[in-house]
């Protein structure tokens, strides 16, 4: 076998804080119908991480199904988030309970500026973060497309920034693709498109940027069919991987034919 | 001493027998402490000290965990 082809044969695995995975598509948890249209999503995107919510039980109905039920945290690495955090304090707070709860150090940090637009609060988050990383956490970051911000996230202790492609649930697809490849460039850490992935070629298109990895949850769940969505996903992010490997052609500004001119009758 | 506490447990009032542990109110709402995490007063209460920890009058716990999320 030539050397090129033991390449293309290699498992192309990456590594976050010294945890290595195979699968490069982390999906959530949210907007299903049930837990067990979700458990049949994750498995068709073949993810290895799903993230999930730290929320109140509920006191009154103490028999409400749970995703622990569905999902098995032995076997699917669970990344807890901190959705509907608007504070570094609140994140930080949610973020310590999780550890509790799970006994994970590898967390989603978000830490959003308003509720409409769900952008984050690079001041508060990057706070966050700095304290986060002091505890002992392993902190993932939903951040700005900012290649800067990327780098002093890094620089806080991040262990991967997780720029936004579009505004989350948005479904828009990457806005800016020279922002996403500058932060690729310039990282030391994975990166992953954290939102706004709509559909399977924009999920390519993240990964043919060079990017790490993508997370998603609105673009499976709220497809007609979440588990075939999933499976597209996981192909998608497989080929944009791929592409990304193998070097795209050159483009060109005319017609190149690619049928040899000599010999033609 | 009262004959019960008044406790607030995610925002909603709750009575309980004095002398009793954070193990014992999780025990109460049928919850599984290995699947759950306690915050007592703005504290983390590791689960490790559950059964050790008493509750006293007016004491405001959150009880969560993990639920679907993006």
């Amino acid at each position: 076998m030539t050397d090129s082809a033991a390449d293309t044969l290699a498992p192309d695995t990456w590594t976050v804080a010294g945890r290595t995975f195979t699968s490069r598509l982390i999906v959530g948890t949210g907007k299903y119908k049930d837990f067990e249209q979700n458990a049949a999503a994750v498995a068709a995107s073949g993810a290895e991480i799903v993230t999930v919510a730290v929320r109140r039980v509920n006191v009154s109905d103490r028999n409400a199904p749970m995703l622990t039920d569905f999902i098995d945290p032995k076997k699917i690495t669970y990344l807890p988030n901190t959705a509907g955090c608007f504070t570094a304090d609140d994140a930080i707070r949610t973020l310590r309970l999780a550890r509790e709860a799970g006994g994970w150090d590898l967390v989603k940090l978000e830490v959003l500026g308003e509720a409409r637009t769900l952008y984050p609060d690079m001041r508060e988050t990057l706070k966050a973060t700095e304290i986060l990383a002091k505890e002992g956490f392993l902190p993932m970051v939903y951040c700005v497309d900012d290649p800067i911000a990327a780098k002093q996230l890094e620089e806080c202790g991040a262990v991967a920034v997780m720029p936004l492609g579009a505004p989350i649930g948005s479904g828009l697809g990457i806005q800016n693709k020279v922002t996403i490849r500058l932060i690729v460039e310039g990282a030391t850490v994975p990166v992953l498109v954290d939102a706004g992935v709509g559909t399977a070629s924009e999920a390519a298109v993240a990964m043919e940027l060079g990017c790490d990895g993508v997370l998603m949850n609105t673009a499976i769940a709220e497809a007609r069919d979440p588990i075939r969505m999933a499976r597209a996903m996981k192909l998608a992010v497989q080929g944009g991987r791929d592409a990304y490997l193998a070097g795209r052609m050159k483009t060109r500004r005319y017609a190149d034919p690619s049928s040899p001119l000599a010999g033609l009758i | 001493m009262a004959d019960e506490y008044l406790l607030t447990v995610n925002g909603e009032p709750r009575r309980i027998a004095p002398g009793s542990s954070i193990a014992d109110l999780v025990a109460s709402l049928g919850l599984d402490p290995g699947k759950v995490a306690v915050e007592r007063n703005a504290e983390i209460a590791p689960r490790s000290t559950l059964a050790d920890v008493i509750l006293t009058d007016g004491d405001v716990l959150e009880i969560v965990h993990f639920v679907g999320g993006g």
